[in-house]
């Protein structure tokens, strides 16, 4: 068996492929976050969980109605961010004023309200999403055996990360978003309905934890709690990359993802920290965060 | 000077507004007509942004009377203002970073149809031609008003609010800025401008009106700018 | 505005009514004992406590911890350790929280402060959550069993705290020795400096503060009277758990502070009283706290942000203004 440093080399591209799975989830989490907070100026909170909402809006569709995977991943963002939307209209939209940390509080009580409920009504035992029959499976790459849901998984966030990131960059509502960011009064001043474009950005954003979360269903349990623990570790991503920029934090998503993989083969007991160790060192080398402008 | 004018496009009455709890305009009263060129002068301080500011309705607290078009201005939200054919170029210039010149130029929504297509845009601003890829923020300080002004021009505005075009920029700048508005004129684009350089507002103004206090202290035509001359100077202390 | 308006002699009478009203709330917590359940009691103490700590940091420097448990949590798996291991009296055991406290807090905030608003939240949140990762690793902490059977001990060797009046006033007297201190901070020279950093950072340090040194300063007391609570918290109920290390206990008393009033004296007090006589009340039934919990947060941030206390205030004064007019 080939070992690099002691390490049989299947276990650690086991492990690295784990990580990216994980960065994946990350890069498409901390990417909503970013937007949202682009704009709107609010951390949001409740983005673990509209990710555990994305999950049981699939896991409830197959449940109850037999919808199966591939409507649900067009049904649950949807659903999502519809749910963003009025979110948003209802009581985000009255919190610009004042200061941020409001909307922090408000999203805030919003996780607690929604992850309490789901938890009423399904408790904390996870359920189970089997994966598409076109992906179940696997497929032998020669050095190791990649299941192929994870494969897509790996694939689809990136086409997802990135065709975001062009949304942003290349088209006229990113250059809409991208400018209201910088002086939403001067592009309401425009004609620019900047109040209807605050909407879409909370709902575009909400919209991407919720497809993060139905893609997450058949790699994780579907569980009421899936979401509280990771948004931590997704705010640790964002202090790490800094949320000037759309592209940083899709990378800083992945980077940190790998290096928690690898943690786990050579330093387990220290894997669920190894983020906020280097969310720390970054504060102390970078406080600006790797892709961050402001001082 | 009213009589002869056919029913103002423009027309602002008892206009207060507030930043905050601080009062800034005290019933300030003016008329622009179709076509006109017309420069509010003043003291630093007077007003005059503000008076801007309030008829664009970025400053939301205010009180009086706006009719733009045979249309109430009062409780449109600030998103409808530009559709009814208000253009606003702030005195910062408002070029954002993140985007390039082209999309600078592109980002305000047409209002009506009418405006100018890009290609004589650029006819008119050549320059800007030259660094359509580049960052906004790249551009020099008369380059960034040329773009300020430019981008209003596709969008079919009826009327263009100007917050101090010249401040701050080259002589040769200043002239160019001058030409592009004279050719404005012509087009039969209505002007509101504020301006500290009388001489150079002389150029294009029909008519003037004087802010001191928050309040509109006098108004004269264009001809009689020469025999005030000195009253302003005073008034004015520039 | 209205202390223009007011004589030297209103002022007057208004603290001393004031003070009355202080030493007729000691008063009533000193009879509570006799007449409600000394270790409700004692919890709300402990909690209003917490939450008066944390407001010393929110309400009167404007820094949003959200990671205030682990200072509590953490206080209160020291006391727990020292107590029941190393056979310490209850004192020692709660200084010793208190330090252990006062430790971390200059930790988390040596890294937390180096950022500003919202990103401060998310740091003291990221860090207290790999606090609570330690606390479930470390084998000291016992993971998911916690630290059971703390024994109570006797204060100074003398006291025996098992019998609960005991128990109630040395909680008691933490609580009031905690507020004062939280009061005189307040109302130091210091906490005039810290206000102003809340009102504008940017002029204090054009004024010459080091403001880092003194939000650092801020977060390490605000801490170290987090500690206090959570490590009398322990000896109260005599186990300590990986519960107080979580973020939603964090949430918790910032829902405290928020609910009864930031950057009011009283606020944090009247919140927890509130927060911890619901979450008993809701404990028996089927009904889950934490939706209740956050809709009260949703609630407070769109319709009362100043408070219970906060709103009070505001309507007390704007009487007042209106009367004097």
């Amino acid at each position: 068996m080939t070992m690099i440093f002691g390490i049989p080399i299947q276990a650690l591209l086991g492990q690295l492929l784990v990580g990216l799975i994980n960065g994946s989830f990350y890069a498409m989490l901390s990417l909503g976050l970013a937007i949202i907070f682009g704009l709107l100026r609010v951390i949001n909170f409740a983005h673990g969980a509209q990710y555990m909402l994305g999950a049981f809006v699939g896991y409830l569709l197959l449940a109850h109605l037999g919808i199966g995977y591939w409507p649900a991943l067009i049904l649950a963002p949807l659903i999502v961010g519809l749910f963003g939307m009025v979110v948003e209209k209802l009581a985000l939209s009255r919190l610009y004023d004042v200061d941020p940390l409001y909307g922090l509080l408000f999203t805030f009580g919003l996780a607690l309200v929604l992850e309490g409920a789901f938890r009423y009504f399904f408790g904390v035992s996870g359920q189970s999403y089997t994966p598409p029959p076109q992906l179940s499976g696997g497929t032998n790459l020669g050095f190791m055996f990649l299941p192929n849901y994870r494969g897509w998984v790996v694939v689809a966030s990136l086409v997802i990360c990135l065709g975001t990131w062009l949304l942003i960059e290349k088209t006229k509502l990113g250059a809409y978003l991208r400018a209201a960011t910088e002086n939403p009064t001067l592009v309401q001043a425009f004609g620019v309905n900047v109040p209807l474009l605050l909407t879409l950005t909370y709902g575009i954003g909400s919209a991407l934890a919720g497809l993060a979360g139905i893609m997450a269903a058949p790699v994780y349990q579907v569980s009421p709690l899936m979401g509280s623990n990771l948004i931590i570790v997704v705010f640790a991503v964002v202090v790490v990359g800094g949320m000037g920029s759309i592209l940083g934090a899709i990378v800083t998503g992945y980077m940190l993802g790998l290096a928690e993989g690898l943690t786990k083969v050579f330093y387990p007991e220290a894997s669920n920290i190894v983020i906020f160790v280097i969310m720390a060192i970054v504060l102390l080398v970078r406080p600006a965060g790797l892709f961050g402008k402001d001082a | 000077m009213t009589d002869n004018r056919a029913k103002p496009l423009l027309s602002v009455r008892d206009l207060h507004a507030w930043y905050g709890e601080s009062h800034a305009l005290h019933g300030v009263s003016l008329d622009v007509a179709e076509g006109e060129t017309v420069t509010l002068l003043g003291r630093n301080g007077v007003g005059k942004t503000t008076t801007l500011r309030a008829i664009m309705g970025i400053i939301r607290k205010r009180k009086g009377a706006i009719a733009f078009d045979g249309r109430d201005l009062m409780q449109m939200p600030l998103h409808r203002t530009a559709h009814a054919g208000l253009g606003f170029v702030p005195e910062e210039r408002g070029i954002f970073a993140t985007l390039s010149v082209d999309e600078n130029l592109l980002l305000p929504p047409i209002v009506s149809p009418g405006g100018m297509g890009v290609e004589e845009i650029f006819d008119l601003f050549p320059n800007l031609k030259e660094r359509r890829n580049s960052q906004g923020t790249k551009l020099s300080g008369g380059e960034q008003q040329m773009l300020a002004i430019a981008r209003m021009l596709r969008t079919g505005v009826k009327l263009l609010l100007l917050d101090e075009p010249t401040e701050g920029l080259a002589p040769v700048i200043v002239e160019r800025i001058g030409e592009v508005l004279a050719t404005l004129k012509a087009r039969g684009m209505t002007i509101l401008l504020v301006e500290q350089n009388f001489r150079f507002a002389s150029r294009i103004a029909d008519r003037f009106y004087l802010m001191e206090h928050g309040r509109i202290a006098t108004e004269f035509p264009a001809a009689e700018l020469e025999e005030r001359m000195e009253v302003l100077h005073e008034v004015i202390g520039v | 505005m209205t202390d223009l308006t007011t004589t030297g002699i209103e002022r007057q009478t208004r603290m001393r009514a004031e003070w009355l009203l202080v030493g007729a709330g000691i008063a009533l917590l000193v009879a509570a004992p006799f007449f409600l359940y000394p270790v409700f009691l004692m919890k709300m103490l402990c909690f209003a406590l917490f939450a008066a700590a944390f407001n010393l940091l929110l309400g009167y420097t404007g820094l949003l911890s959200f990671g205030h448990a682990a200072f509590f949590g953490g206080a209160a798996y020291f006391t727990a350790h020292a107590v029941k291991e190393w056979g310490w009296t209850p004192e020692l055991g709660v200084l010793l929280g208190v330090a252990g406290a006062a430790v971390l807090g200059l930790i988390v905030g040596f890294f937390a402060i180096r950022r500003q608003g919202i990103y401060f939240a998310m740091i003291t949140l990221a860090l207290a959550q790999m606090f609570y990762f330690f606390c479930l690793q470390a084998p000291f902490t016992r993971g998911e069993d916690g630290i059971q059977g703390v024994p109570r001990g006797h204060l100074f060797g003398l006291i025996d705290l098992n019998v609960p009046l005991n128990m109630y006033y040395f909680v008691l007297a933490g609580f009031l020795i905690g507020v004062f201190a939280v009061w005189r901070i307040v109302h130091s020279p210091f906490g005039m400096i810290l206000k102003s950093i809340r009102e504008n950072e940017n002029r204090a340090i054009s004024l010459g503060y080091s403001v880092a040194r003194y939000k650092l300063a801020a977060f390490v007391m605000s801490a170290t009277l987090a500690g206090l609570a959570g490590a009398m918290k322990t000896l109260v109920f005599q186990f300590a758990t990986l519960t107080d290390v979580t973020w939603q206990m964090s949430g918790e008393v910032i829902l405290m502070t928020l609910l009864g009033g930031i950057g009011t004296m009283l606020g944090p007090i009247v919140g927890a009283g509130l927060v911890v006589a619901f979450q008993n009340y809701l404990a028996t039934s089927a009904f889950p706290v934490t939706v209740i919990t956050g809709a009260i947060f949703m609630i407070c941030v769109l319709l009362f942000r100043r408070g219970i206390v906060g709103e009070l205030l505001a309507r007390f004064s704007r009487g007042e203004a209106g009367g004097a007019r």
